[in-house]
């Protein structure tokens, strides 16, 4: 089975995050860079499936250089090989665009299922999944917090606000999955030596056959006005304890008119 | 004035508050047109009209939610064709965003997740990086599509009487790729939704144990609020993981959120910051959560929740 699990580096989330002043793109240069936490149990998923289907787990990242770092860690778990999407044309890409240069890259690695994090914990749209299923034609599976595949049947249990959808569908497919469906392994020192050792191939927006005038800042769908810093909260009051601590969120509340 | 399309978030038949937010919103950008998919329209429409819904586009075929995400989207698409739409708006809800994202695809357009506002000119106000960022964005490609979260704008009562109109699509193999074969709903007893809720109390790393959520259930009980965890109690198996607040969990808005043992860490402000008013209670007065609140109280939760509670419900 041939599964491409999508990785995104993100800053980390304890440090500050920043976007950029001149032109509204994330400041990568403000924050430690990592892997998008959510992508792991992508990642898991993907090798538990090889595990016991057999197969191959490509690494699938589109980022600057810095972005190597995380297609280290996930080839350190245990995926065998990664693409790097990475060229300067594609700085500023929003999800349509990047849905758009993921779908070529795809087209191009082949794939019978391709695996993503529920959604990024910077840009936090919760769309890519949705995309890439609509751009590829292929079945939508995500939000998935169990998957099962037999042969080319693929069942998952889509978590929903009310409890989840059982869902099927024939591969090749698209399938996101929560946080929660396993538990992520670490890197073992044999893992971090041999990912040493396993290829990563970078491609350009030419090699990858993405049309450059469809990707960027410059044509994005979307674009960032402006932004600020959010005004602080006003300060509150904080009192300790003094026995009677519940009677005064009582009160309190009493003010607000929610008791 | 031009229609804007909403799509109503139901549950066969029972509206979601999200949709009276939006229809409100809408109001105020142009005319709100409701799109109802599914079955359970009769019992919801005067609810849609309550609150507004000039137009009502409705496709009751059941095959538009026997698949995932998809043939909302085409319903959509369909209608962005033939109705010229100035804008959609979707709930920013796990479902909600893929359907948007999906839209996107299928129409060309941009499309704007987890806005907390929308003003003139379609631009959408979001609460970014936990919260820390305020940041404007619009759709430059099509017609916009926007996902908005729930609880951020207040639904008011405006009496329409729409005109009704039958509408449908028909589905592509892709549409139907992803078959639902069963729909299951776990039991939640009578809480409201914890991204919906107007009310939210939450329990961390304080509390201690699961047993222990029972002093937090009690306060959001007698609020008639839904109840959260920090990602330190979902980690820690005291409360199942769909409850989780924070970065990695669910983004909740609500007029009154409570923050109990929670030390107030990133992860966590990230999905309560934009709450309306805050209280926390926490034993360290270092906690960065009282960095966030309205009110704040510094001591041991197993005396100060219980009290609260029991006084809140004397007050009752």
């Amino acid at each position: 089975m041939n599964i491409v699990v999508c990785v995104k580096q993100v800053p980390d989330t304890e440090s500050p995050r920043k976007l950029k002043s001149d032109d509204s793109t994330l400041d990568r240069a403000a924050a430690d860079g990592v892997i998008n936490e959510l992508d792991e149990y992508a990642i898991e998923e993907a090798l538990r499936i090889k595990e016991a289907q057999g197969g191959e787990v490509t690494v699938l990242t589109m980022g600057p250089g810095k972005a190597t770092e995380s297609i280290r860690k996930a080839l350190a778990m245990g995926a065998d090989k990664a693409v790097h999407l990475t060229d300067d044309a594609l700085a500023g890409s929003d999800a349509f665009q990047t849905s758009y240069a993921m779908q070529q890259v795809l087209g191009r690695t082949g794939f019978d299922l391709v695996i993503l994090g529920s959604e990024s914990t910077d840009a936090r749209t919760g769309m890519l999944a949705a995309m890439l299923a609509e751009r590829l034609g292929v079945p939508q599976l995500s939000l998935a917090n169990k998957v099962d595949i037999d042969g080319s049947a693929i069942r998952i249990q889509r978590q929903t606000d009310y409890g989840h959808d059982k869902v099927e569908a024939t591969l090749p497919a698209v399938v996101s999955v929560v946080e929660k469906i396993n538990e992520p392994r670490y890197p073992s020192f044999k893992g971090i030596m041999a990912a040493k050792k396993k290829p990563v191939e970078t491609l350009g927006v030419a090699d990858a056959g993405i049309d450059a005038g469809q990707v960027g800042l410059a044509n994005a769908s979307t674009e960032v006005v402006d932004f600020a810093e959010a005004p602080a909260r006003a300060q509150g009051q904080i009192v300790t304890d003094e026995g009677d601590g519940g009677v005064k969120i009582a009160e309190f509340l009493a003010s607000k008119k929610f008791v | 004035m031009s229609e804007i399309l909403v799509l109503v978030d139901h549950v066969d038949g029972d509206v979601k508050k999200v949709t009276l937010e939006l229809l409100t919103l809408a109001n105020r950008l142009g005319d709100a047109a409701a799109v109802w998919v599914g079955p359970g329209y009769e019992g919801a429409k005067d609810k849609l009209a309550e609150f507004g819904a000039k137009k009502v586009y409705q496709a009751a075929d059941e095959e538009l939610t026997s698949y995932v995400v998809a043939p909302k989207a085409a319903l959509l698409a369909k209608l962005v064709q033939d109705k010229a739409p100035a804008a959609v708006l979707v709930a920013a809800t796990a479902e909600g965003k893929e359907v948007a994202g999906r839209l996107a695809i299928k129409i060309g357009s941009g499309a704007l997740t987890d806005v907390v506002d929308v003003t003139d000119g379609f631009v959408g106000e979001h609460s970014i990086f936990g919260g820390g960022i305020i940041a404007h964005a619009k759709v430059r490609t099509g017609t916009p599509v926007i996902a908005v979260r729930p609880n951020s704008v207040a639904p008011e009562a405006a009496p329409a009487s729409p005109a009704e109109e039958q509408v449908s699509v028909e589905l592509t193999a892709a549409d139907k790729a992803a078959k639902v074969v069963e729909k299951v709903v776990e039991e939640k007893g009578e809480r409201p939704d914890l991204t919906e809720a107007a009310i939210v109390v939450s329990g961390g790393r304080g509390v201690g144990s699961g047993e222990n959520f029972s002093i937090i259930e009690a306060l959001a009980d007698t609020l008639g609020g839904a109840v959260g965890a920090s990602r330190a109690a979902t980690d820690a198996g005291w409360y199942p993981h769909q409850f989780q607040v924070g970065q990695t969990g669910k983004t909740v808005s609500p007029q009154l959120y409570i923050a109990i043992g929670i030390s107030g860490a990133i992860q966590h402000r990230a999905g309560m910051q934009t709450s309306k008013t805050i209280i926390a209670i926490n034993k360290d007065a270092e906690a960065p959560i009282f960095e966030l609140v309205d009110y704040g109280v510094v001591g041991d939760l197993f005396q100060v929740a219980p009290q609260l509670t029991e006084e809140i419900s004397k007050r009752k």
